[in-house]
């Protein structure tokens, strides 16, 4: 007999195509919705059929919202899942399935369970309900509300009618009654508390939260060209296109894309584009006129891993140093990298004022890990959004370049007030058009360059300190790595090492430096070469001490980071 | 209306910058300024209600020799951005502007999806054969064998035939002009203007600093007017637009169809520019009960 308490993890693997996304879908959903605390994130292949993908789900009585890397209960679709994840199976690792989806040399390191899936599913009718099947089994083990998994098939196949829907239903009868079954007789033992709160929890992706964030902060036009791992806010986006009634247009190429968005902007709307790094690179053309012609712009980047095309399904923090030097010329920009999924939601509302108010590009930089992460959060409060227009009518006289001594000159769009607006990404005058004074020229690029850009980032906020403020250590995290580094240092349960953890990248506020006096700094990144390390240098002359990378295209476990500290701190 | 009597200084800047024209003297430029003032005072337009979206070149830089709401942008990427215009305030009439380099060659890839996807923006492409701003080098409508300082040996590429083109892509308004003719070229324009969809204008007109080929004289003679032409009828237009000496000019094709706009989820039930609008939080909070039941 195995025993589970408190904190699970259920590992899915098998090929794409195979179902696992619509398998992490109904427990995700089922088991939220039966009381439990979940969090999901997936590993995938840049491939449409075969390979193989697996997705990972904590079932908690508390919250969890970071990736480990150990493996409860491990439901292998076919061979090779086992090698996959091999670092991550442990003696104790209960695998249910078919004999032979496990390789022999496994057979002995763990608890097998076998399950005759493919004949259970065959009894359905067809192969194809292996995964529903499976999914069943996993809700019985937790005592799940079947009533749940019904209404979530219905609502899912409906559309293809009611037989598939009974079928899959009946499919996952059968392996729910698996599950009691294990259960009764003793074969796993599974005590996690569910909280009735929960119940009535949102269940929400870091894509969806992104581009939920952009319609509360009055969204209305995006253009886009597809590319993994962005394209999911895109989909959201268009999926709800009528609903809020905005533009969403699918474009030639992301140069388009960002040049339209541009050009909304110009005429008043608020535009955004999605897209990765990759797509990032040809908008560099356009982000140095965003910056020379001072027009807003919201640009969502979800990171992979690079040079090129790099691995386009994966994940890393890779891209940091691509949006903080793109563009040519000298031109400011604020960048924002959402910790979790509630960051991504109001950072990502909160980005359109920022570009209207200060009229730079405003990336949100996420990553695939983020984009793909599920949990269940109590609310996400829309009273704090708050919708800043910074747009003015331009009166008999006007100058779309007026200038002024924050660097900020007001912005009138056409056709609001009698007089025109006139842009240019030449350099030009206060009323816009060209111009080679040398004089001009220098108050100019001083405007843009270094008075906008004080003026930004004196009102940028600080990082977020989370433990003691007189602890020793320091871990420095940014973006999406918080609750994977929080969670690592609350294992190791030691009260001189805090969190800072920056979601505001840049600029970065000068008073950030206070957090860093006399402390031992551990910058824990994504990448390579420490980008964000780099940038602590450059912007706040702060050395970090000790750099945990990691850049295998994965996301950091909580295991991986403890293991990393532990061996840094004394 | 009593054109000899239309009031064009409204559209003419008074901005100190505006005053130092940078075309050559002689340049087909001024007249192609003349000719767009002419016809949008003759539409009876205001400068705050037209947008001109240009990208790079000595054409481009007309946004600052005209009163209007202006945004002179990119090479090639005029297209995206007055489409991007248009699309967020369908309210205002919007230009895109520039020279066939700027078009055709950076900007042709832009030309062609924004045919397809139809705006109701009007893109007038002064087509002077040669690269102006840059002195002189081959440009995609330079005609083969003529020498340049980059193609010293005889441009040999096929000249790009943008008329053919846009009614092989069933274009929405496709037309060709010489800025020479400037009754003719106003009427085009405005004609053009008032289409409701994607309009193509190419506008010949000489180089006098880098086009010794293509002159007013070589214009004159070797275009013709098609005065016996159906400009609905797309298989005579397709081969008119195959002639090539003399060169047709007039409104090759029109075709009526539904814009972008039009099509678009923002406006089905409601007009309202987008600068206007506010966030429907009231969706949000659906999506996000959604979201908690299952
Ligand atoms: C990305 C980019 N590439 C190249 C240039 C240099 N450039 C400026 S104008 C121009 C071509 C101009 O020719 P055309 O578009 O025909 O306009 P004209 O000057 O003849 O009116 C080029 C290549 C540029 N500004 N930007
Ligand atoms: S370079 Fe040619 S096209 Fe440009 S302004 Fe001079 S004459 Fe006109």
């Amino acid at each position: 007999m195995v025993e589970f308490r408190e904190d699970l993890s259920v590992v899915l693997g098998g090929a794409a195509g195979q179902g696992i996304q619509t398998v992490e879908e109904i427990l995700t959903r089922t088991l939220k919705f039966s009381g439990y605390n979940v969090y999901a994130n997936k590993e995938y292949m840049s491939r449409v059929r075969g390979g193989i993908n697996t997705t990972e789900i904590r079932v908690s009585s508390k919250r969890v919202r970071a990736f480990v890397k150990k493996i409860d209960i491990l439901i292998p679709f076919k061979r090779g899942v086992l090698p996959w994840v091999k670092d991550r199976i442990s003696e104790s690792t209960v695998v249910i399935g078919e004999k032979e989806n496990v390789e022999e040399e496994f057979l002995e390191k763990i608890h097998f369970i076998e399950v005759p899936l493919t004949k259970m599913a065959l009894d359905v009718g067809s192969q194809l309900y292996l995964n529903t099947i499976a999914a069943g089994i996993v809700v019985g083990i937790f005592r799940g509300e079947f009533s749940a998994v019904e209404e979530y098939l219905k609502e899912r196949f409906g559309s293809k009618g009611e037989n598939v829907v009974q079928k899959n239903i009946e499919a996952a009868k059968k392996g729910y009654e698996l599950g009691l079954k294990l259960l009764k007789e003793g074969t796993v033992k599974v005590e996690v508390q569910r909280k009735e709160k929960v119940r009535d929890e949102i269940l929400l992706s870091g894509a969806e939260a992104v581009a939920l964030g952009a319609l509360a902060g009055g969204m209305n036009f995006l253009s886009f060209y597809p590319m993994s791992p962005s394209t999911g806010v895109a989909v959201f986006a268009a999926q709800h296109a009528e609903d809020f009634e905005i533009v969403v247009e699918q474009v030639e190429d992301e140069i388009s894309a960002i040049n339209m968005a541009l050009g909304a902007w110009y005429a008043g709307a608020r535009a955004m584009v999605t897209t990765s790094g990759g797509g990032f690179a040809l908008m560099t053309e356009a982000l140095s006129l965003a910056g020379m012609a001072e027009n807003p712009i919201v640009i969502h980047l979800a990171q992979r891993p690079g040079p090129a095309t790099g691995l386009p399904t994966r994940t890393m923090q890779g891209d940091l140093n691509l949006v903080l030097h793109a563009g040519h010329g000298d031109f400011p920009r604020i960048i924002l990298a959402p910790g979790n999924i509630e960051e991504a939601f109001y950072m990502s509302a909160e980005a359109f004022n920022l570009a209207d108010r200060y009229q730079v590009p405003v990336i949100i930089l996420t990553d695939q890990y983020l984009v793909d992460t599920y949990y269940n959060l109590p609310e996400l409060e829309l009273d704090k959004v708050k919708v800043e227009k910074h747009i003015v009518e331009a009166k008999p006289g006007y100058r779309r370049y007026e200038l002024t001594e924050d660097g900020i000159s007001p912005r009138a769009i056409p056709g609001y007030g009698e007089d025109v607006v006139v842009a240019n990404g030449n350099e030009h005058d206060e009323w816009g058009d060209i111009t080679e004074d040398a004089e001009l020229t220098v108050r100019m690029q001083e405007k843009r360059a270094i008075r906008k850009l004080e003026t930004i980032r004196k009102n940028a906020p600080l990082p977020r300190l989370i433990g003691g403020e007189d602890a020793k250590y320091i871990i420095v995290a940014w973006g999406s790595t918080l609750h994977i580094v929080e969670e690592a240092i609350e294992k190791l349960g030691r009260d001189d090492v805090a969190l800072l953890h920056f979601s505001w990248l840049y600029p970065l506020n000068p008073e950030a430096k206070k957090f860093f006096e006399g402390k031992t700094i551990i910058a824990v990144e994504l990448n390579v070469t420490g980008q964000f390390a780099e940038l602590l240098r450059k912007e706040l002359g702060v050395e970090v001490h000790h750099r945990v990378l990691k850049y295998d295209g994965r996301a950091f476990s909580v295991e991986e980071v403890l293991d990393a500290i532990n061996g840094v701190v004394e | 209306m009593n054109l000899e009597k239309v009031d064009k200084s409204r559209f003419e800047p008074k901005r100190p910058g505006s005053q130092d024209i940078a075309w050559c003297p002689g340049c087909g430029n001024f007249g192609i300024r003349n000719i767009l003032i002419t016809a949008l005072a003759e539409l009876g337009l205001n400068p705050n209600e037209v947008a001109i979206i240009s990208g790079i070149g000595q054409a481009a830089k007309m946004p600052h020799y005209i009163k209007a709401n202006g945004y002179h942008t990119l090479h090639g990427r005029a297209i995206p951005i007055a489409t991007g215009v248009k699309t967020a305030n369908p309210e205002l009439t919007v230009i895109a502007e520039g020279g066939d380099g700027d078009m055709y060659a950076e900007g042709g890839n832009h030309l062609l999806h924004a045919i397809r996807r139809n705006p109701d923006i009007t893109v007038l492409i002064h087509d002077n054969q040669i690269y102006g701003l840059t002195k002189g080098q081959a440009s995609p409508t330079t005609m083969k064998g003529i020498k340049t300082p980059t193609q010293p040996w005889g441009v040999f590429e096929e000249p790009f035939n943008v008329i053919a083109l846009a009614i092989a892509l069933d274009a929405s308004f496709v037309a060709r002009t010489f800025m020479g003719y400037f009754r003719e070229s106003v009427e085009i324009i405005k004609k053009a203007i008032e289409h409701k969809g994607l309009a193509i204008v190419d506008i010949f007109h000489p180089c006098v600093s880098f086009n010794k080929v293509n002159t007013y004289a070589w214009y004159r003679e070797h275009t013709y007017w098609m005065d016996d032409h159906d400009s609905y009828d797309r298989e005579a237009a397709f081969k008119r637009a195959i002639e090539t000496d003399p060169l047709p000019l007039g409104v090759f094709y029109i075709n009526e169809k539904p814009t972008f706009e039009e099509l678009v989820p923002a406006y089905k039930r409601d007009k309202t520019p987008l600068w206007k609008r506010e966030p429907k939080v009231e969706e949000i909070r659906k999506i996000l009960d959604i979201k908690r039941r299952l």
